[in-house]
């Protein structure tokens, strides 16, 4: 019988320049949960099993590993547990259509200013805040994990370009460290 | 000339660079500006058409005259303005536009023929010979009449662009900005603060005047200090605001990393694009020169640029200066020059009333009326009421007045009013909505005026917010009336500019005036003026205000031009940045990716994937050679191809199957579970967008597959549908083309294949799917075909996807067969006479492609109604018809019949792909031909006029191989 070898989106050892430290990610299973209408109730008992509720717009949950993320109108994604069996939602397995990363440090906030379009300041996207948006010109679902960490989902298959930009930019960070004035 | 104890140049710090190829000395915090007038070089350029000897007018970027080109390793930045420009060390500058040196520069023959080259010139001479104008004329009036030049090569340095928030974006750091930070930030509010200086202060520096009693650096230094610590400020210098846009956005450019040497990744440039709740606009005003008879030698300049080269960097551009201006502050000039040590010959104030209480001669009521000094002022001629007289000097500091910097304030549209006592034009409140115009930029011209000016500027924008406002009391400091008596020209002989960059004197708009381009907008265009780099920054008031007077209007009803963004010139290297090269577009690899290089495979770029074109085996010279061996490898044995791009869509509910039957033309409510149809999808106006099969995979669950081109089209038209039309029903769907990669098996040993790899027997039917386990992972198996063969396709959840592929393609060259690529998969859907986009193209219906029996009569669809209109469906259409040659065909082709002439008019219709089929040893092509279907059989003659291809051709039923469909069924 055929074993067959599990690969990563991309060969990529941690980063850190710029301030910031650029890591991959193994967050483990990730699945849409897309309410079906007046499903809200039947899903919440489902989530309920992993200590989690339906995040609001914009927002996620998280308990131990496993976190929920809001994705869109009536559709979120569970990752780090398997989805509970659960009535009143399609569940589809997302889990290799991602490419995670983590993005970590004091220089986070300069670095997602050179390729995100949208306010995610310390100030302005707390801690759990989530929202779909593009980084630089690929998809992106980014998530504010702690004080000063981001998680940044992108298209699995454009892991390298995403790696690259990301790479690129906080090395231009660093290099304007070197300025003193 | 540097003197000592002035100036906030480092003079620590001496610094060393290059100007035309001479070695000169500076000190850091120098322009290359203030560093060339220290070492007494006042001769920088070149005028743009008459090649007149320029110096430096300004101490800005709004800087006419001073361009030169900085030249890097790699890099040569033309018209950069030697205002801004900060010396560093081995900096490499060059003056522009000439032909010889500087000094001697060959096309000043332009200024002694200058008395022809008057407005207009250009477009009354050149008329004839018509066919001249392309080939002669315009290339030598653009090699004599230029700017800087580029060195043909790419520019790699790099550059970045960036967004920011805030709540209160203050745009310039002089007193009013300054003051408005203040109380923006201690009132808790997110600012930021841009200036386009490297350093702050903006005029308290330049005119170094008191606040408090005490010199008002001090007090700059202590409320930037302040700044600097709040965590809620963000101070951007070397920051210019260039434009002003929708909802509170603006762009800006940020010099990085322009004032030092290049080293690796340091940016030269960001384009920043700042979103602010509120904005004030605190970037001053431009001091005009006033057009007197040549008045634009080297070491004639801006009053105010006197004092900021004496403040800014210790440096004062004469030893014997002269005073023409007609305001009260102007004098100012003076007084500090003197209190310097440095003579000052003359002040001549064209105000007869004016006063005359300085330590130096005072001409009032009298005007300069000539100068002399071919590269660098000599003399001045003044004319005070009948008498006129000479005086020697070798700096004449003009000024005509203020013009307050309302650019960005018109950037959406907004015209400014003509204030009378001012003399200047104002902003209209809420030209740009949320911002608002303060202090010097509003027309408030003293220093105490411009600090209130910033505080309530500021505390309006808190109150906007509804944010409370901090105390902050508004520091003592001058408050003297401005006091300006407009002078805009000076009668007299010899020319007297207005526009120094583009060379427009008083008479150009005069005649611009008398040959009725009476309009301000056209006087514009056929003079050129403020269509320089500085776009009318210094002169589009006094030319308004000769046309004004040309044309026996005021200046108010004689309107104004409009300025556009950017307020300075914007590199589009830094508006793209990242975007060179393969920064262009995100780039997408296939999990077969690296397997598919280590076979040499070439790959083509397909909307952004990156797909193999074919694998070359030793001895082959030609991607043919290799493409007929993988054609016929897939038609006698098994081929094996990635088709992971595809665009595969998870779609569940109890109203899936009625989805689905709305969405595409033919009924998918019938499909079995465990079985595959192909569909036919259409825009709402008919046309076919897209094709692909939809597998059953459970009672309500399915997934659909598109095209590779058509994926994110596709997810966007279901969206759309279901949220526009059926937004109540239980559907819901996503993307999984990432989440699966898929291979075809395709061949009369695919089977065989499968089966040895899976390690059990492989019966599913044609159009059949079912779940199939490889070891521990869970696929799933289609019996599904694009070549026409007994067909498979394997789908693995991707993090397999490589090892899979790798598996297979082992076992495939064991049986004789191979991977096959892009060409090949597209030589054996043409013999089949299976569709892409290149047939479904957004101009075709159904019925063109001859799948209008497709569109089911059972139900509605989207586009059904609209495919039916009339038009749409008759033999006048170019319908779908295969295409048999001898010789290569080309797609892209149109068709005639063999003897009509070769034009518009008898045009049949084209071809929309060919390829060489090993298996018919002909030429195929599929194309579109009108009444097509009812002339298979008939004789028609193929041009390519792009590749000068001319070839009869068959046209044929667009399915070559076997039309009864047994391979793919076997």
């Amino acid at each position: 019988m055929p074993e067959l070898i599990a690969k990563s989106a991309i060969d990529a050892g941690p980063v850190t320049k710029g301030g910031a430290s650029l890591a991959l990610m193994e967050p483990g299973p990730i699945s849409s949960i897309a309410l079906y209408a007046h499903g809200a109730e039947a899903g919440a008992k489902g989530l309920e099993t992993l200590g989690l509720s339906f995040p609001a717009p914009g927002q996620s949950q998280e308990n131990g590993a496993a976190r929920i993320l809001w994705t869109g109108r009536d559709q979120a994604f569970l990752i780090g547990a398997e989805a509970p069996a659960m009535e009143g939602a399609a569940i589809t397995d997302q889990s290799d259509g991602w490419a995670a990363f983590s993005l970590s440090g004091a220089g986070v906030e300069d670095v997602l200013s050179r390729l995100v379009a949208v306010d995610v300041r310390l100030s302005a996207f707390a801690p759990g805040q989530v929202v779909r948006t593009g980084l630089n010109h690929m998809p992106m679902i980014l998530r504010r994990a702690s004080a000063e960490a981001f998680e940044i989902y992108t298209f699995r298959s454009m892991a390298r370009s995403a790696w690259h930009e990301l790479e690129e930019v906080m090395g231009q960070l660093a290099a304007r460290g070197t300025l003193k004035s | 000339m540097r003197i000592d104890g002035k100036g906030i140049i480092d003079r620590t710090r001496p610094v060393s660079f290059r100007f035309d190829g001479r070695e000169y000395g500076g000190y850091k915090g120098d322009t290359l500006a203030s560093a060339l007038l220290a070492n007494d070089v006042r001769l920088v350029g070149r005028s743009f058409k008459y090649h007149r000897p320029r110096g430096i007018l300004t101490a800005g970027s709004e800087e006419p005259n001073a361009m030169v080109e900085i030249h890097g390793r790699t890099n040569q930045t033309p018209n950069v303005r030697a205002t801004v420009q900060e010396i560093f060390d081995g900096m490499d500058a060059r003056s522009q536009n000439r032909m010889g040196t500087l000094r001697h520069d060959l096309l000043a023959v332009n200024d002694y023929v200058s008395p022809f080259l008057s407005a207009g010139f250009y477009y009354k001479t050149f008329m004839w010979p018509r066919a001249f104008w392309e080939r002669v004329y315009e290339p030598i009036i653009r090699r004599a009449a230029g700017l800087g030049s580029l060195s043909g090569k790419h520019d790699d340095g790099s550059y970045e662009k960036a967004f920011a928030f805030c709540d209160l974006l203050v745009i310039g750091a002089g007193p009013t900005g300054l003051m408005a930070a203040l109380v923006a930030a201690r009132s808790g509010a997110d600012v930021i603060l841009a200036e386009e200086n490297p350093h702050l202060g903006g005029r308290l520096i330049d005119d170094a005047g008191q606040i408090d009693g005490e010199p008002a650096a001090l007090w700059v230094a202590r409320v930037e200090a302040e700044l600097r610590s709040l965590p809620n400020v963000r101070i951007m210098t070397r920051t210019a605001v260039t434009g002003a846009y929708d909802n509170g956005t603006f762009g800006a450019l940020e010099r990085v990393g322009l004032h030092k040497s290049a080293r690796p990744n340091l940016p030269r440039e960001c384009f920043w694009r700042i979103v602010a709740k509120r904005s004030v606009l605190a970037a001053g005003a431009l001091e005009r020169p006033i057009a007197f008879p040549m008045n634009d030698r080297p070491g004639i300049m801006m009053a105010s640029a006197v004092r900021s080269y004496m403040n800014r960097y210790g440096v004062v551009p004469g030893k014997r200066v002269t005073l023409f201006a007609n305001t009260d502050a102007a004098r100012d000039t003076a007084r500090q020059l003197i209190a310097a040590g440095v003579s000052v010959a003359a002040i001549i104030d064209p105000r007869a009333d004016a006063s005359s209480v300085e330590d130096c001669p005072v001409y009032t009521g009298a005007e300069v009326i000539d100068t002399r000094g071919r590269l660098g002022l000599r003399e001045i001629t003044i004319r005070q009421g009948g008498e006129e007289k000479r005086i020697e000097t070798d700096c004449l500091a003009m000024s005509g007045g203020w013009n307050p910097t309302i650019h960005l304030t018109c950037h959406m549209n907004g015209r400014p009013q003509w204030n009378e006592e001012l003399a200047a034009f104002v902003p209209v409140e809420g030209a740009v909505p949320g911002l608002s115009a303060a202090g010097a930029a509003n027309g408030t011209m003293s220093t105490h005026g411009a600090l209130a000016a910033g505080k309530a500027a500021a505390e309006a924008a808190l109150r906007h917010l509804e944010r409370n406002v901090a105390e902050v009391a508004v520091p003592g400091a001058e408050d003297a009336p401005y006091a300006v008596r407009a002078t805009w020209a000076v009668e007299g002989k010899g020319r007297a500019w207005l526009d120094f960059a583009n060379d427009v004197t008083v008479k150009d708009v005069r005649l611009a005036a008398h040959e009725n381009y009476a309009s301000v907008e056209h006087m514009k265009r056929y003079t050129t003026q403020g269509m320089a780099p500085d776009q009318g920054k210094n002169s589009n008031v006094g030319a308004l205000a000769v046309l004004a007077d040309a044309t026996g209007r005021g200046i108010p009803e004689t309107g104004t031009t409009t300025f556009r963004p950017p307020y300075v010139p914007v590199s589009i290297a830094s508006m793209g940045a990242g975007g060179r090269g393969m920064g262009f577009a995100p780039q997408r690899f296939l999990t077969s990716d690296q397997a598919s290089r280590d076979r040499g495979a070439p790959m083509v770029e397909a909307g952004l994937w990156y797909r193999p074109s074919y694998f070359p085996k030793p001895g082959e010279t030609t991607w043919k050679e290799a493409c007929d061996r993988e054609t016929t490898m897939v038609r006698t044995s098994v081929g094996v191809c990635d088709v992971s791009t595809l665009g595969k869509v998870d779609i569940q509910g109890k109203d899936a199957a009625r989805f689905l039957d709305f969405v595409y033309t033919n009924m998918f409510s019938t499909l079995g579970l465990g079985k595959v149809r192909y569909g036919l999808m259409l825009r709402e106006d008919g046309t076919v967008l897209d094709d692909g099969t939809t597998a059953r995979l459970g009672e309500n669950h399915y997934l659909m597959t598109t095209t590779t081109a058509g994926a994110g089209v596709v997810m966007r038209h279901l969206d759309f549908v279901q949220q526009a039309f059926c937004a109540d029903w239980d559907v819901r769907f996503i993307s999984v083309t990432e989440s699966w990669a898929q291979f075809a098996v395709a061949g009369p040993m695919a089977r065989q294949l499968l089966a040895g790899y899976l390690g059990q027997p492989v019966e599913l039917p044609f159009m059949g799917v079912a779940p199939v386990q490889i070891g521990d992972v869970q696929g799933r198996l289609f019996r599904i075909s694009f070549s026409g063969e007994e067909g498979y396709e394997i789908a693995v959840p991707t993090r397999y996807g490589e090892a899979l592929f790798r598996d297979l393609l082992a076992r495939a060259e064991t049986m004789g067969g191979g991977a096959y690529g892009m060409e090949a998969l597209n030589v054996l859907r043409i013999e089949k006479g299976f569709i892409t986009h290149a047939e479904i193209h957004g101009r075709t219906n159904a019925f063109d492609i001859g799948m209008v029996k497709m569109i089911s009569a059972k139900k509605d669809c989207i586009g059904k109604a609209a495919a039916q209109r009339p038009g749409l469906l008759g033999p006048e259409r170019e319908q779908l018809v295969g295409l048999r040659a001898a010789a290569p065909i080309t797609a892209g082709a149109h068709l005639f019949r063999p003897n009509d002439k070769v034009e518009l008019k008898n045009d049949q219709g084209y071809v929309t792909s060919v390829g060489y089929s090993p298996t018919l040893s002909a030429w195929l092509g599929m194309g579109f031909v009108v009444n097509g279907r009812a002339r298979h059989g008939e004789t028609i003659r193929l041009v390519d006029h792009l590749r000068g291809i001319d070839v009869l051709c068959e046209i044929c039923d667009p399915v070559f191989f076997d039309p009864e469909g047994g391979k793919l069924r076997a």
